[in-house]
């Protein structure tokens, strides 16, 4: 099996993720373009691991502390949208702007 | 072994054309249940890799919790369900494409000029192993994490709570 075909989608994942965050502008569909990141970085390490054949298979041990990290990052980015969404009755992110001057 | 390549190419199709429409489409939900798509193929892509934990915990924990507490958040948000044309920021859209296209572009000129190269898929279980390295080699790591897990558990809960009893009535 050939490496590069499936390192360049999880380049493409990542770049789309980066796509979804500069163009959404619901805060909730921002951090589901940042779980497309996290999955392409997955996926790099995964093809990485398997490719260097590791006998400490660092890549899959990354790869689950990654996805523990995002379960968090998830739980607490959902309650910071939801105290916005209370205070200020929207969820856009265009209309954050407390902390502009 | 052919047929076994043209299946990890529509994997490898399916990823990109799923990621697009979590990004594009004008739907809430349906860029959830794309999400949910774009990590099922690759938690098989995982599987064929001979990374059968993490395609398992993958699933368990994206696809069995992150998503639902994502269609928690849309339905708690009052995001307009259905076709919302309010959804993209359209200003933003020629300098997104323009920033991504060029952040991809730059990724696959290095990683195609640095690796090459075949897999060769061994057959077989690594979970054993995975679990005697993670609970010797990486037991701190192991225990931090789980410390990390209990600070955003209370940490979810004191932001999302409305908690009377911290505002002081006389002072606002």
């Amino acid at each position: 099996m050939i490496v590069q075909p499936v390192l360049v989608v999880a380049a493409a994942l990542f770049s789309l993720g980066i796509y979804g965050i500069l163009v959404r502008r619901n805060a909730v569909m921002v951090l589901l373009s940042i779980e497309l990141i996290l999955n392409a970085v997955n996926i790099n390490f995964i093809m990485f691991d398997t490719m260097l054949a590791d006998t400490m298979m660092q890549g899959q041990i990354f790869t689950i502390f990654i996805i523990t990290i995002a379960a968090a990052e998830v739980g607490i980015g959902l309650a910071i949208v939801l105290m916005l969404f209370r205070n200020r009755q929207t969820a856009n992110i265009n209309e954050f702007d407390l902390m502009k001057w | 072994m052919e047929i076994f390549e043209i299946v990890i190419y529509f994997i490898l199709l399916g990823l990109i054309s799923t990621a697009i429409r979590v990004v594009t489409t004008s739907n809430v939900i349906h860029a959830a249940i794309s999400l949910v798509f774009t990590l099922a193929l690759s938690a098989i892509l995982f599987l064929i890799l001979s990374a059968e934990f993490v395609a398992l915990v993958l699933v368990l924990v994206y696809i069995g919790a992150v998503i639902v507490l994502f269609l928690f958040g849309i339905m708690i948000t009052r995001a307009p369900l259905g076709k919302n044309a309010e959804l993209d920021n359209d200003k933003n859209k020629k300098m997104g494409a323009a920033i991504s296209g060029s952040i991809f572009l730059l990724f696959s000129y290095i990683l195609i000029n640095n690796f090459d190269g075949e897999v060769n898929i061994a057959s077989g279980s690594s979970t054993e192993l995975l679990g005697e390295i993670l609970l010797t080699r990486f037991i701190f790591p192991f225990e931090l994490v789980s410390f990390v897990l209990l600070a955003a558990l209370i940490g979810g809960i004191t932001l999302a709570r409305k908690d009377e009893a911290l505002i002081d009535k006389d002072q606002v």
